[in-house]
Parts: C-alpha cells; structure tokens; sequence
C-alpha cells in the first residue's frame, strides 16, 4: 500500500485519506490507550490533594492536567515511608537472582540444545512443566529475608532462562563449534569462549526478562517479607500506602511512578536486542 | 516482515573475527588431563551442565509439588496431619458451586483476554511494520504495559475505575455519552469485563512485538499470557480455603485442579514446537 501514491492527484488524495483512517487514527487509538494510564500515573502522582479529591461530575474538576503541580506526594514517599529503601531491596534481590538463572539457564539451555545425552528430552519437558506448578504450593517459609525471594525467584526464572536460551542456542550454527574442536579447543573451551559471546544476545534478553519478572513480582514477595524495611517497592506500596479501605492516591501514583521507571530504562536501552533475542535473531 | 536486526554471525567481517579467534585458540587435546578428558564426554558434560537447575528446581519445586500432592489427598487441615481420604477432596470441590463459578469466570477470561490480545495484537503489529516518522519510540513505548510492575499498573487502573472520582466517567459524561456512573469495578459482569480490558491491555505488546519480529513462538507466547493467567483465579481460590480456612488438603486440590490440563496444554505446545524445529 505505501509504494502506491504517485499516480494523479486524485489517487493520492484518496490515499491519503485511507492512510488517516486506516494507519494514522488506528495508530493514534493504540497509542493513547496504551499510554493513558501511564500519563494519568504521572498527572495523579504531581496534583495536590485537594485537587484530586473532587467528585467525577464536580464543575471546577480539571482531570487532565493539574494547575498547581506539587511534589508533596514524592516527598512524602521518600520521608514517611521506606521506599528508598524498598528501591535497594528490589533492586538487590532482582540482580541476584537473575545471575543465579542466567548462570543455571545457559548451562542447562547449551547442554539440552547441543548435547546428546540419556533423558535430554524429558528434562527439558520437566524444566519447563515445573513452570505449571501452582504458587500456592511452593511455600517454602524462610523467613522475612532479602534471601527466601532470591532462592524463590530463580525457580520460575530458571525455566524461561533454560528455554530462551536453548531457543537460541539452535539458531547458532553446529559448525562454529566443530572448528574449534578441530583445532584442538576441548568442548568446554569451545562452549565458553566460541558459542557464549555469540550468543550475547540471548543472553542479554533472557537477563531482562529474569531482571523485570523479579522486579515486578508481587504474590511471594507478598507472603514472605513482613517488616517494613525488608519489603520491595511492589509490597510495599501497596502494604504501606493502603491503609484498610484509604487509599492514598497520591503516593500510591508516585510510587507506581517510580517504580516503574527503573525497568523502563533498562528496556529501552535494549529493546531491539530484546526483540531480536527472544525471537531467535539468527534464523535461516 | 524484514527487520533490521542485529546478526552476530552474518558471515563477512563476524566470519573473520571468528576465524582469528579460532587461531588464537590455545590446542587444549594436546595436554589434557583425566579430569578434562571426562569432561569430553557429551554425556559427562551434559550431566554436569544440568546440575545447578536440577538441584534448585528440585529442591525448590519437585519436593513441595510431591508435598502438595499427598496434602491434596488427605484431610490436613492447620497442626493436624489428618489421614488419606483418597480422591474425596477432587470430588468434594467439583461438585462445589464456587469451585464450579470459579472455573466457569476462568474459562470465559481466558478465552476472551487471549482471543482480545490476539487480535488487537495483530492489528497493532500490522500497524508498527509500516514505516513512518517515531516508529522506534512508539514501537518502544507499546512495551510499557508488558515490563511495569503489574500491581503498580493494575492500581493506575483501579484509580481509573474509581466509583467516585473515575475520570472514564468524567470523560464519558462530558462527552454526551453516559448521565449516572458507571460501576467499572462494582457491577459484577462490568467488573469481569474491565478485569478483561487491564489483561488485553497488559499482553497485547507482547504479541504485537513478537508477531512483528515474524517468528511466532507459541510457547512464549501462550505462557507470557496463557497458564499463568488461568491458574490466577484458583490460586486465589486456593490461597483462600488454605490459608483463610485452614483446610489444607482442599486448598491443594484446587490448586491441583487445573494442573492435569495445563500439563496436557503444554506437552502437546512442546510436541508441536520440536516437529516444527524438526530436531
């Protein structure tokens, strides 16, 4: 459709006017919907409380813009409750383990994509069902520490890890390994030196997926952690910021903000090798 | 379908620095020790390799998935071990109205969520293989339902929905459309149906950027919005009559309730996607 302007005015007026409705409006459509609750976040999270609070059918109610910008509610995040804090806990426990399932998923993804060995097929199955397993069962009790999330995480993280990774190991080609052991490199050689930088892509997609889905994770982090100081920035401002049915919009809007920007930065430094990776980049 | 994406062996100037790097490669089977030696063997090897995730998700899944199992099959409740009933609980909960109500509300969210994301995931991949001005940003920007904490978007939209203060109503009204409230999140069936639209809304992104890169990969796919989401709703079940209740082995079983179908769902994705490999 798009080679197809350029053949009389009247054609590309009737184009033009099919690209509005068909690309532009559509296009517009998914845009604002996509990004209208991010944009209500950011309006909610800077209005002081006294704007906020004005009933849907209040005249004076302005609700897309604010004319009094406050950071009270930023503030009040960083000085009445812990979420400083909250930031360090989630960004330490995401970091740690993400390398315990890059490191077991590319072990454990080169191994079931290139090796032949006994019971290959079902473990790989048996990797990936444990995925299955219903949260409610995996209730393992180790305390209110940084350290229940970090040994819990990777038991969902470690599957996808394996399963990218693998993915992504078949598009290599077998014979850039074959070389090497020809030239005398022994096939852990060959494996770490030849086949991982190649497969850095991979690599890094299935670390930013590990990274997010440990950032975002909210039911265990919910169950485990209990004091205040301990809990992520999900737990703890939903626990801390909702106080039996009072929800303080606010800094709930300011925190969800915040929170959400550390994994949006990380994404859109890596996205296109985020895309290319998680669908096999090398194919064909 | 043609993105630009990065090759890393696209043969040319990559084929050269791998042919250096080949060349610079110390000759390790020259002098190779026994240990070294072992590790020549793809079955050693293999074995080796596996063993991190074998014993994490071992420990970490295989014994309370065992664990569950038996305490599905017994009358455990809080500080009493309770005795083998045998099947009774699956019996109980399937002739339970709620447990029925339940598996009816999951069945019908997951096949519209999945069959909503689907198309409209199409529709916007369509959209974003076109070229035009800010195709990287907005193709960026779709991204951000899928990678934001949910819990942190799924209150943005709580806000949106609110009874009192809900600014779709205000919009709506101010439009002309609607003269009394609308109760997104009170209305039992309006309820069911924004919980839909925050669910299309949060995996839609994911199968448009995975339809766009033109390599449909089931099994991403259906588990980034599939499995996951139907066991949600008897998780919460579950989570209720276990810990809320104190019944633990029926809690079990309706976790385990959906287990077998799941099982089944994902044996034949795995079938399907190792023919289509042809490995």
């Amino acid at each position: 459709m798009a080679g197809r302007a350029g053949s009389g005015a009247g054609m590309v007026e009737g184009a033009l006017w099919r690209k509005w409705v068909f690309f532009y409006v559509p296009l517009t459509l998914f845009v604002v919907g996509t990004l209208f609750p991010f944009y209500w976040m950011l309006v909610t999270a800077f209005r002081p409380d006294g704007e906020l609070y004005r009933p849907w059918r209040a005249v004076n109610n302005t609700p897309f813009w604010t004319t009094h910008p406050t950071v009270e509610h930023v503030l009040y995040l960083f000085q009445q409750t812990m979420f400083a804090t909250w930031l360090w806990n989630t960004m330490f426990i995401a970091i740690v383990s993400t390398i315990i399932s890059l490191f077991c998923g590319l072990l454990a993804g080169y191994a079931l994509a290139r090796l032949r060995f006994p019971l290959a097929g079902g473990l790989g199955t048996g990797i990936f069902v444990t995925y299955l397993v219903p949260p409610t069962l995996r209730d393992f009790r180790l305390g209110d520490t940084p350290w229940s999330l970090i040994l819990t995480y990777p038991t969902f993280l470690i599957p996808f890890c394996t399963w990218l990774m693998m993915g992504y190991f078949k598009t290599i080609p077998k014979e850039l390994e074959e070389c090497a052991r020809i030239d005398g490199a022994s096939r852990l050689r060959a494996m770490v030196q030849i086949i991982f930088p190649i497969a850095t892509p991979g690599i890094l997609s299935a670390g930013i997926f590990a990274f997010t889905l440990s950032w975002n994770e909210f039911i265990y982090a919910l169950v485990f952690l209990s004091s205040p100081q301990q809990k992520t920035v999900p737990v703890g401002v939903v626990s801390e910021l909702i106080r039996g049915d009072v929800f303080f919009w606010g800094p709930l809007m300011a925190g969800a903000l915040l929170g959400s920007i550390p994994v949006a930065l990380i994404y859109s430094f890596f996205v296109e090798h985020y895309v290319a990776g998680l669908t096999g980049a090398v194919k064909g | 379908m043609s993105e630009a994406r990065p090759q890393p062996i696209a043969g040319g100037a990559g084929g050269a620095t791998e042919a250096a790097r080949l060349a610079t490669l110390p000759r390790d089977a020259t002098a190779m020790g026994p240990i070294a030696r072992l590790l020549e063997d793809e079955r050693v090897l293999g074995f080796l390799l596996l063993v991190p995730t074998v014993v994490l998700l071992g420990l970490f899944i295989a014994y309370p998935f065992v664990k569950g199992v038996w305490l599905s099959l017994t009358s455990a409740t809080v500080g009493n071990p309770g005795q083998f009933l045998g099947l009774s609980n699956y019996v109980k909960i399937w002739n339970d109205s709620i447990f029925q109500r339940a598996a009816y509300n999951t069945f019908v969210y997951t096949a519209i969520a999945t069959v909503g994301k689907l198309t409209l995931g199409m529709w916007l991949a369509l959209l974003l293989n076109r070229h035009f001005r800010g195709k990287r940003l907005v193709r960026a920007s779709m991204l951000l339902p899928f990678i934001v904490p949910t819990v942190l978007s799924t209150f943005a939209w709580k806000w949106m929905f609110d009874p009192t203060f809900s600014v779709l109503n205000w919009t709506l009204y101010h439009f002309g459309f609607i003269q009394t409230r609308i109760g997104w999140l009170t209305d039992p069936v309006m309820a069911l149906g924004s919980v839909i639209v925050v669910n299309i809304w949060r995996g839609m992104p994911f199968y448009a950027i995975t339809l766009l890169a033109g390599h449909f990969q089931l099994v991403y796919v259906l588990t980034g919005g599939g499995p996951a989401n139907a066991t949600h709703l008897f998780a919460t079940y579950a989570y209720q009559i276990g810990i809320n209740t104190g019944l633990l082995g029926e809690g079990a079983a309706v976790s385990l309730a959906m287990f077998p179908i799941l099982f089944i769902i994902v044996v034949i994705q795995l079938w399907y996607i190792r023919r289509v490999e042809g490995a």
